[in-house]
Order: structure tokens, then sequence, then C-alpha cells
């Protein structure tokens, strides 16, 4: 180890330091954007929204407790689990890496999809996990979307997805690609059924996700402040050798280059989506009843 | 030509086989029993080569600078092929091509990765790594196909869509993202040919195919295995081994069910031979539009749909 090295591991642990307060119980959080010191009851209690607008990552299951009405989530396809058929080994086993995820999560993926009621309108929804193997979509997050949407053809009720994922799961090889192709082709039939897809977009949305669904609702939405990109800035910056300015690739730089309708803040979002779903649906008497 | 390093001891010996051409011409010595031996060491040599090679010797030869490219091929298998250019909204993009021709008795559409062989024309095409404008450009013309009835023929080869500033500001994602939806619903059959690298989304963004055919040694993957390595490993030199581990052969990609048919190369691989490539994809080619001519517009995008619903493999104690 040279002296260099020494020198940077004692800042790695000054960073983490900084982090977070010595105060036992995890009462407290640091904003990583404004970096003030926030109660933690406070920001749950703002959807974990800081003052400063700050959206903090948060789980499936508070999502859609914040989202949908109370108690109306069914989670449906619950039985699909993912197979290390390629038996992919780097640092650790695919095999692993799942049974430690799934044991992290409590989830079978990075996925939860079912129907739901917004404001008394039923809706079919899917939930991505980011803290399930970087929210990933493989074979099992492919065929969940798919059958989402299939489920919305068949009920007529509109679909919502929120994203969070860095893309493709390279640990399924050319198998993981392919559901990008293959959760598309089935936006392409419910297109034609002439239900609203709904997408939105939340942080990190990148790779293989934006450059499938999560690009393809009939209305794009964004939380404040989320990563969205097709190849990540780290990837970028070695490419172009250049520092990207500050907001590339964030929700506000999305809008402003044409590729969102808008961004909501999470604390609006359910009158925002009930309104649109109101608005778009042709099926709506159905989906009112 | 550029030589690749694992056909190294083979270049050794054909340098031998001159040495002694020329030595038998100077001194009027009569060495051709010698070097017929070492041509057919030298053939053999090369069979075993080429018979065991690792993935990642695979990858190079679907690398190499001297590989047939889309433009090519289409002059080699078309008649009166006409390149058509521009997305009609931002430029031209020069690492997808594509334009119209007679194939055979068919009227097609080409369009492809165009990656350019000498420096001038790899930095013109950008190294075959294709902007949205690219994939946007291609859209249009599979349109037009569609509107003139006219199958659509896509050839694969590029390292991926281009990570760039540019690229993300004008939706990469989407561009790409767009191109996996409408294709789908494309009512003219759709063939791809992957005849060097298929690289991840760049590549799929025109690869949405009733068939998907590969070259011999042609690879096609999620995610190049040097950038697999240096995330998953840190470590950009475990290349090889995460060549192994992405399963990116045509052998394997037939395997696992998503290419549909191996087209054979010559011993040594297509960049030492153009013209039987090219007179066997044109074969293939034919061959399949004769069976899609069969078929209706539902049909044909049935067949297609069918195809990518089946992609996946997971449990499902539900379906059994």
């Amino acid at each position: 180890m040279s002296i260099l090295d020494w020198f940077n591991k004692n800042k790695e642990n000054e960073t983490i330091k900084e982090d977070r307060l010595d105060i036992p119980g995890d009462l407290w959080l640091k904003c990583p954007k404004c970096k003030d010191t926030i109660y933690l009851k406070d920001l749950e209690d703002n959807n974990k929204v800081c003052q400063c607008n700050h959206h903090f990552r948060i789980s499936p299951e508070d999502r859609i407790k914040m989202h949908f009405d109370k108690g109306s989530f069914k989670e449906i396809e619950t039985t699909i689990e993912a197979v290390d058929f390629l038996k992919f080994e780097d640092t650790e086993s695919y095999e692993i890496r799942l049974k430690k995820a799934k044991q992290k999560t409590k989830h079978a993926d990075a996925i939860l999809i079912g129907t739901a009621k917004l404001n008394h309108l039923k809706v079919n929804i899917g939930v991505m996990d980011f803290s399930f193997m970087g929210g990933s979509m493989g074979s099992v997050v492919g065929e969940k979307i798919t059958r989402i949407i299939e489920n919305a053809i068949k009920n007529k009720y509109p679909l919502i997805i929120f994203t969070s994922s860095g893309g493709a799961r390279m640990q399924e090889g050319i198998m993981s690609l392919m559901q990008m192709a293959k959760t598309s082709a089935a936006l392409q039939k419910l297109s034609e059924e002439r239900i609203p897809y709904i997408s939105v977009l939340c942080d990190p949305t990148t790779g293989g996700t934006s450059a499938s669904f999560a690009m393809l609702g009939d209305v794009n939405i964004a939380e404040p402040g989320a990563l969205i990109s097709f190849a990540g800035p780290r990837v970028i910056e070695q490419t172009i050798r250049q520092k990207l300015p500050k907001g590339f690739q964030r929700s506000e730089f999305l809008l402003e280059k044409g590729m969102l309708d808008m961004v909501v803040n999470r604390n609006d979002m359910r009158s925002k989506l009930s309104s649109l779903i109101k608005l778009l649906n042709p099926h709506y008497e159905k989906v009112a009843k | 030509m550029k030589s690749l390093d694992f056909e190294k001891p083979l270049d050794d010996l054909n340098s031998k086989i001159d040495e002694l051409k020329q030595l038998s011409e100077e001194s009027n010595i009569d060495l051709a029993k010698d070097i017929a031996a070492i041509e057919k060491r030298a053939l053999q040599m090369k069979q075993e080569i080429y018979n065991s090679l690792t993935p990642g010797q695979v990858i190079q030869i679907a690398r190499h600078p001297n590989r047939p490219n889309t433009l090519s091929l289409s002059q080699m298998i078309c008649e009166e092929f006409t390149e058509l250019k521009g997305d009609r909204s931002f430029r031209d993009d020069p690492s997808i091509v594509g334009g119209i021709g007679k194939l055979g008795p068919y009227r097609v559409m080409i369009i492809g990765h165009q990656k350019g062989a000498d420096t001038k024309e790899k930095i013109k095409r950008n190294f075959g790594m294709p902007h949205p404008e690219g994939y946007r450009k291609g859209l249009r013309l599979m349109k037009m196909a569609e509107k003139f009835k006219m199958p659509i023929i896509t050839f694969i080869d590029t390292p991926g869509a281009y990570p760039g500033k540019e690229a993300e500001e004008r939706g990469q994602a989407e561009a790409i993202a767009r191109n996996l939806k409408e294709m789908i619903g494309i009512e003219v059959p759709i063939l791809s040919v992957v005849i060097g690298e298929g690289g991840s989304g760049g590549a799929l963004g025109i690869a949405v195919a009733n068939r998907i055919m590969m070259l011999e040694y042609a690879v096609y993957s999620v995610i190049s295995p040097e950038g697999c390595a240096s995330i998953l490993f840190r470590d950009a030199s475990r290349a090889e081994y995460a060549a192994e581990k992405l399963k990116i052969t045509a052998k394997d990609i037939v395997a696992l069910g998503i290419a549909d048919k191996i087209l054979p190369e010559p011993l040594g691989g297509a960049h030492n031979e153009w013209s039987d490539v090219a007179e066997t994809i044109k074969g293939a080619l034919i061959s399949e539009i004769d069976h899609y001519n069969a078929l209706n517009a539902d049909q044909i995008k049935e067949d297609r749909y069918k195809k990518f619903r089946s992609f996946g493999k997971f449990k499902d104690p539900a379906l059994v």
C-alpha cells in the first residue's frame, strides 16, 4: 500500500462520519443535497421529501402507501422467481446475490405488480425496487412488467409504472437485453388497445430500463432531481474526457430537452395521477365503477 | 491485413512458407515437397485454432476491421442498391446507414450499422456507435418499407449506442425505446443478421426481427465484456473471463433460443473472404423472405410478437 492510498482511506472514513450523526437509533439524517440535519420522523411525515425538495429513495411499500388508497393494493404474479441459468459468477455467484437481495428486501425480485385504487380509480401498477440488485431488469422483472401490461389489456384499467433501476441485469446475459424488447412489445399491444400508460421515472432510471418501458409512457412524469439517462454520467465522462455540467441528466434537464411531460413533487403525485387518468382514459366509466 | 494475436503461430508458419518459396526460386532448388508439407501443417494449425476459439478470441474476429460491413454487403447482395439518408429532424447519422435495392426477386429495405474500416472513416462513422438520429433514421426507413410493402433487412455491427453528451441530450434512451416498440408493430417481415458485434441496446434498437441470424464469429451481448468486467470486478482486464460468463458467441445465443440460425463463415473468418459470406447471407435472406411472403400482415406481426414474448428464463410454479 502506498502512502497515497493511506491518505485516501482516511478521507473515506471522514465522509462516512459526515453522512451520519453519532446519535443512537438513527433518529436524524443528513440530506445529501442541502446538508441539513433532518429529524427522521419529519422526513417520513413529508413522504421522505426534504425541505430543500430532495427526494429520498423509498421502498415499494412506502410508495404504494403514499400514492394509493389504503389497503387497495393486491399483488399478483407472486410466484415467479429468478434462476441462475448462466451459472454466472463474478466476485459472487448470481445465486448468492439473489439470495442476499431476497433476504434484504423481502421481495422475490426488483418489482412488485398488482392492481390498486387511486382516489377510488382502479389501476394496474408496477413499482420497482432499487434496493434489489440495483433494480436491475432480468427475466423476472421483464416477465412481470409484461404480465401487468397484459393484465391491463384484459381489465382495461390504466397502467402506472414507477421505475427505479440501473438497467439490464448483466448476470442474465443476453436474456436481460431481450427483456427491453419484450416489455416494449407488450406496450405496443397496450397502445393498440388505447389504454393509457403513465410512466413515473424515479431516481435512478438508467440503461436498459430507460431505453425501453420507462421512456414509453403516453405521459412521462419524473420525480424532482432523479437521474435519468441511457449511459451513466461516469461512462460519459470517460468517453468525452470532460466533466459534465451540474444537473446534467437530472429530471429538470430532461424536461427542458423534451423527454418528459412534467416533473412532479412526490406530495402532489397522487392528485396529478388521478387527474391524468380521468382525462385520458376512454374506458373511464368502467374504471370509476 | 491486421492479423489477430492468436493467429501468430500461423503467421510465423506462413512467413516460413514464403521464405522457402523465395529460396527455391532464387537458388533453383526444388522444395515443392517441403513446402507442401508445411502448407498442410499450416492448414491443420488453422483448423485447430479455429475449432477451439475462446469467446475472447471470437470477439477479436467479430471486431476485425476488415469484416464485411453493411454498405459493402448491400452492394454485393443487391442490384441497384441506393442509399437513403437523414432522419428528417436533426441530421444524417453516418453510424447507421440504409437504402433500398433488389435482392434476387425481391425489393428490400436494408438498414445497418456502419463502423468504417480506416481511421478517417471510423471517425466519420463514430466507430459505428449511433446517436439518437441514427435510430430515428432507421425507423423512418422501416415505416417507408412498410408503406411500400418491402421486407426489411437489418445488419447488426456496433459496439453500442454512443454514450456521449449530445446523444443523451437528444434522447438516446427514448430513440431506442421507440424503435423497440414500433418495430413490433411493423407489417412487413424484418430479418436481422448480426454480422460483427451485437452491442447491447445499440444493436437491439434495429434488431426486433422475425428472424435473427448470426454469422459464425459474430457476438451478441447485453454489455461489452470490458464494460462488464470493469463494473463487476472494477478491473477491465477480466474481460476474457466476463466474455466466457456472458455467453455471447453465435452458438451460445442460438442455444439460449434468441438467435434462430448460424450462417457459416469460411475457415479463418469472414474478413478473409467476403464473397462467400455475401452469397451465404443472400441465400439465407431470400429463403426467409420466401417463407414470410406466404403470410399476411397480422401473421407477420404475431410471429414477431410471439418470438419476443417468449424470451426469459425463470421459475414459475403457477405455470406448471
